[in-house]
């Protein structure tokens, strides 16, 4: 069984646009091989190792940079069972996400990239994704955080975390150490060093928010520091108040630290605010690892924990976004899908991974750090520290309600003094549209 | 000023400058071999095909879509699976003056201010440029194409250029040109909500300004073409004439040329209209900054994604219909009105 027959979802690869054409040419085949796909595929059922299945397996993917892209194709490499014969179909990033009810709908591909938390969860509950709570019980090296991360309300696993990377405050090791500063580790260090950051006329925080994304981790950071994980969770889940006290602590916070941060946020894009940080005009800056692209030079940049602002609370939870894999609810070649998936979790997959793309952190406590870079090795020891991994504020939420809060936020930041209006205005529109998700989900 | 030297009969009617004699005998013309001559199969056919093809599209495209915006408008739905679909009634409208009224209102107060200054500004300096320009000054082709050229990118490209090339706050030339580029001295262009001028809790905000313009710079460049192509058309005699008589520059302008290219007024007039209401793609390419809505931003942004609000964002499209609906109502009756009394 070596034919693969192009499924729609194939446009973006030159190889399978070929094919496409080829099977355009051959007319109904095309129509046929939905039916010949099906009668070859589920080569046998998953028995929780890698080697029963056989016929084509598809796997949609969102990797169109050339890194993640390289290591997607590296982990298909390392599939050690080959009577399986692996197609990847790439679509370009954004038209991914866009599109992908489309694509879970079409049920093209067996097995698809994706985000672990609410977004992963708000599909499994909508029954087009599958559960594979089977390969969980042969899955080995992943914490209590991942599984949590990939479990649904009914209980049941229907994600392969195999990725990810942190939020933490990043700053230029070299502006550090020329100013003897060291890294905080409560509010009263932190509050300190920013002090002396403002008296040596360096803005302490940089901040931007073109996009209105990226201070969302600003406000998961205070949440997780003010009122634990437990909470933030169940404020994103629609189930706490904005009006609430404990959510009023965190604006105030905010607020209070608000002089310590950049001016003009709005107008600015985190890669500006990177810069700023790497030429020592601000000291630190609150955003996912993922800052060191934006640099000339990522090796100067280091970086720490949010610090504890409430020592009942600790530090102990992140802003941590999981990658990975889900399998859509009937997939044309299940045995492969699930083995594939296995695969995925295992170190030797994700050492392949890695080898193409060093941005990102493995998932499996079982995979070769002796390859990562200092940014890796301090992004894994915080995420398996981690008593509490969120997923950031637009993969928790409804997206709709996370558009909300991004715009309340922006506004904010400008108008600090508004908060009341502000939440209550937010309050109100959570009201409606977590009535309008629950009415047809 | 003869009929011959114009020969398509319904443009001369209006850029002509006599209309009582040779007009009228030019559409008699061809109201008379209308009249007598009989279409044959060929000329059907292809008056089927040329009116068919495009009343279809028409319908298919527009109206059947436009229909079933309205009927989604009133159901709460996910975007996938209709039996997800819940009839709401209501509902929708009532969130959107309720709930999400800010949102809306700063949305038509937005698209408010695009029109009013497409319409005061942008419209004049075009016709201004345009009115220099067709002085034959020397190297007038460099101008033009100068003043052309924005127009040939498009919106999503100038955001490009002004977002990173003009407004960034460090690199940018405005702030540059200021010396503005210190830490905690800049000047955030796109992100500064404060009001110029407000209108109780809304207002026409000062990045909102730095948004439209952009639109004006390009806005600016169309309507110069259209109506340097205009000014052609006008007979200089004319011009000739009224300097003879006396009357100034201004005079001239405004009561010859001007209303003598009364059709490239219209065009001009819808166009801006259009531009204004369906503002999005360079609003979308600066990211929607804070307070920087327009009624197609909001409907997009309820629809795109995965768990999308199909009724609301529905519902935001049933409003920039109706102000759609309110321009076109209004230019047909004028239009008409126009034809009843000449």
């Amino acid at each position: 069984m070596t034919h693969s027959y192009p499924t729609p979802s194939a446009w973006n690869d030159d190889v399978q646009r070929r094919s496409v054409l080829k099977g355009a040419a051959a007319g109904g085949l095309v129509v046929a091989g939905g039916g010949i796909l099906s009668a070859c595929g589920g080569g046998g059922d998953f028995s929780g190792e890698i080697g029963n299945a056989s016929g084509t397996l598809n796997i949609g993917s969102n990797a169109s940079d050339d890194a993640p892209k390289a290591g997607l194709k590296a982990v298909v490499d390392a599939f050690p069972n080959s009577d399986v014969d692996v197609v990847i179909n790439t679509l370009d990033h954004n038209t991914y996400q866009e599109n992908i009810t489309t694509i879970l709908q079409a049920q093209d591909d067996d097995v698809l990239a994706w985000f672990a938390g609410f977004r992963n969860k708000f599909f499994a509950d909508q029954g087009l994704v599958g559960d594979i709570s089977d390969v969980w019980d042969n899955i080995d090296g992943l914490g209590e955080g991942f599984k949590a991360a990939s479990t649904a309300s009914d209980g049941n696993q229907y994600f392969v975390p195999t990725s990810f990377y942190t939020w933490a405050v990043n700053y230029n090791k070299n502006v550090f150490s020329e100013n003897g500063w060291s890294e905080p580790t409560n509010k009263d260090e932190l509050l300190s060093l920013a002090e002396d950051m403002m008296s040596a006329g360096i803005t302490p925080f940089a901040f931007a928010n073109d996009g209105k994304w990226p201070i969302m981790g600003t406000f998961d950071a205070l949440n997780l520091r003010i009122n634990g994980y437990d909470y933030h969770v169940d404020l994103m889940g629609g189930n706490e108040s904005w009006t609430d006290d404990r959510t009023r602590a965190v604006f105030s916070t905010w607020a209070d630290l608000l002089p310590f941060h950049q001016e003009g946020a709005n107008g600015r894009t985190w890669q500006e605010a990177a810069i700023d940080m790497e030429e020592g005009r601000v000291g630190m800056y609150l955003l996912g690892t993922f800052a060191a692209s934006a640099l000339t030079d990522a090796s100067v940049m280091d970086f720490f924990n949010f610090p504890e602002l409430d020592s009942s609370i600790g530090a102990a939870a992140l802003d941590a976004p999981i990658d990975g894999f889900q399998m859509v609810a009937s997939p044309t070649n299940e045995g492969a899908a699930k083995e594939m998936l296995l695969h995925m979790s295992t170190p030797a997959a994700q050492d392949a991974y890695l080898g193409a793309d060093p941005s990102v952190v493995a998932s499996n406590s079982g995979a070769n750090t002796s390859v990562y870079n200092d940014l890796q090795k301090k992004s894994s020891e915080l995420a398996s520290a981690a008593t509490g991994i969120s997923q950031f504020l637009d993969r928790d939420t409804i997206p709709d309600f996370a558009s909300a809060a991004g715009d309340m936020f922006a506004e904010f930041i400008e108008n600090p003094g508004d908060v009341d209006t502000l939440l209550s205005d937010l309050e109100e529109k959570k009201v409606a549209i977590f009535a309008d998700f629950n009415e047809t989900n | 000023m003869t009929a011959t030297h114009n020969p398509s009969g319904d443009s001369s009617e209006s850029l002509d400058d006599t209309p009582n004699d040779e007009p009228s005998s030019s559409t008699s013309d061809g109201g008379r071999r209308r009249r007598y001559s009989l279409l044959t199969d060929t000329d059907r056919r292809v008056l089927t095909t040329m009116v068919g093809i495009p009343t279809f599209l028409h319908v298919t495209l527009i109206w059947v879509p436009a229909v079933i915006t309205i009927l989604l408008s009133f159901t709460n739905w996910n975007g996938f699976r209709f039996d997800n679909m819940k009839w709401v009634g209501t509902r929708n409208y009532r969130q959107l003056f309720t709930v999400f009224e800010k949102d809306l209102y700063e949305a038509l107060l937005n698209n408010f201010w695009v029109l009013l200054f497409l319409f005061l500004i942008a419209t004049p300096l075009g016709i201004l440029i345009a009115y220099i320009l067709d002085k034959n000054l020397q190297g007038t082709a460099i101008y033009q194409s100068v003043f052309y050229f924005p127009v040939v990118l498009s919106l999503a490209v100038v955001g490009f250029i002004w977002k990173s090339v003009i407004y960034s706050p460090r690199q940018g030339v405005l702030n540059v040109l200021l010396d503005r580029t210190a830490e905690g001295d800049q000047i955030s262009w796109l992100g500064n909500s404060d009001q110029i001028i407000p209108i109780g809790e809304y207002g026409l905000t000062q990045n909102f300004l730095a948004i439209i313009a952009p639109m004006i710079w390009r806005h600016v460049g169309y309507i110069m073409v259209l109506y340097l192509a205009g000014l052609k058309s006008v007979d200089p005699s004319l011009k000739e004439a009224a300097a003879i008589d006396g009357s100034s520059e201004w005079q001239a302008f405004k009561n010859i040329v001007f209303p003598s290219l009364k059709p490239v007024n219209v065009v001009i007039l819808v166009i801006t209209v259009i531009e204004a209401l369906r503002v999005f793609d360079i609003i979308d390419v600066l990211n929607n900054p804070i307070s920087t809505d327009v009624l197609s931003i909001l409907v997009t942004e309820s629809i795109l994604g995965e768990s999308s609000n199909v009724g609301r964002g529905s519902a935001y499209g049933v409003m920039l219909l109706l102000l759609c609906f309110g321009f076109v109502i209004w230019y047909l009756r004028s239009t008409f009105r126009e034809n009843d009394t000449a």
